[in-house]
């Protein structure tokens, strides 16, 4: 369940989106900055995480820089056969992710494929499969910044 | 882009996360037969190729309580997509912001932005500011709410090269 961040959680949350340097006490300046020891820094960082609030502290990769494609994908599902489409959709292992979502446009998914040329082929058999077009939405450009919890 | 067979072992032994400790890399570094210098160059490289990103933490929004997600979509002029794209994925709330291509005629959109929020009622505030930040460019948008996660499977890299 949620709980009660302390201000410091809030902080630790916020900084720890930003970049951490690579360096052998990568915690160090956010202990000085904060008034705490590295100690500290790493175990509160650690409770977060053990809490749930935190999904992992460590690279976060670029997963087309490390080989693949990826595609947002969505159909427009009609509402009587979308317990159907939705077994046949999710069969194929490309489906990582798979979203309903409340428009006529009602299922979005991503397609993660080891080429660019394996996401049509996909997107072809999904199609094929459940009789329905599948539009592709590939990223052109991506704006990142992150999220950040009131301080 | 090919990873080297050395930096493949590093992907592998870093996606799950680096352990909590004062001096993440020399515990790493150790159980990969490497010195603790020469994994963070390692790294550094692969920071410099783009590989990696940045090294931090990602929030949990359903446990901090942020259970409403809502996926905004724009009609954004196209001179000025990328420049107001930009100011979106700054926002605060937005977690996550792409150009994607319109697939005329059903969908004209080809901005998106990720918000998420405690009620659907804060995300539709939200949606207002982004709004108001695009502006006359802007012709249209809507807002797209998730109902149900129908999967979610975790990315990860395979064991070996396929």
């Amino acid at each position: 369940m949620t709980r009660k961040l302390s201000p410091l959680e809030r902080t630790l949350i916020n900084r720890l989106q930003d970049d951490l340097p690579l360096v052998p006490h990568p915690f160090q300046e956010l202990a000085q900055e904060l008034g705490l020891s590295e100690e500290e820094v790493a175990g509160h960082i650690r409770t977060l995480r053990d809490d749930g609030l935190l999904t992992r502290f460590g690279p976060f990769f670029d997963a087309e820089a490390l080989g693949g494609a990826f595609c947002l994908c969505a159909m427009a599902v009609p509402p009587e056969r979308f317990e159907d489409v939705l077994t046949k959709v999710n069969a194929y292992p490309e489906v990582a992710h798979n979203y309903e979502r409340d428009h006529k446009l009602n299922m979005w998914f991503v397609l993660a494929t080891e080429s660019q040329a394996a996401i049509s082929a996909t997107a072809a058999a999904i199609e094929r499969d459940t009789g329905l077009p599948v539009l592709l939405f590939p990223k052109e450009r991506e704006f990142f910044i992150g999220f950040r919890v009131n301080a | 882009m090919t990873l080297t067979p050395q930096d493949r072992t590093i992907v592998e032994a870093t996606q799950a996360g680096l352990p909590l400790v004062t001096r993440p890399f020399a515990v790493v570094a150790e159980s990969l037969g490497l010195s603790e210098a020469e994994l963070i160059d390692r790294l550094k490289q692969l920071k410099a190729q783009g590989v990696i990103r940045r090294i931090g933490a990602a929030p949990n929004h359903y446990r901090l309580g942020m259970t409403a997600n809502g996926m905004t979509v724009w009609d954004v002029d196209d001179a000025v997509v990328d420049s107001l794209g930009e100011k979106v994925g700054a926002l605060p709330f937005v977690t996550h912001c792409y150009r994607r291509p319109r697939a005329l005629p059903d969908w004209p959109y080809n901005l998106f932005a990720m918000v998420h929020g405690e009620t659907r009622e804060e995300v539709i505030a939200k949606r207002a500011e982004i709004s108001s930040l695009l502006g006359k460019a802007c012709r249209a948008g809507d807002i797209l709410f998730s109902t149900r996660i129908l999967k979610k499977t975790g990315m990860r890299l395979r064991g070996k090269e396929g």
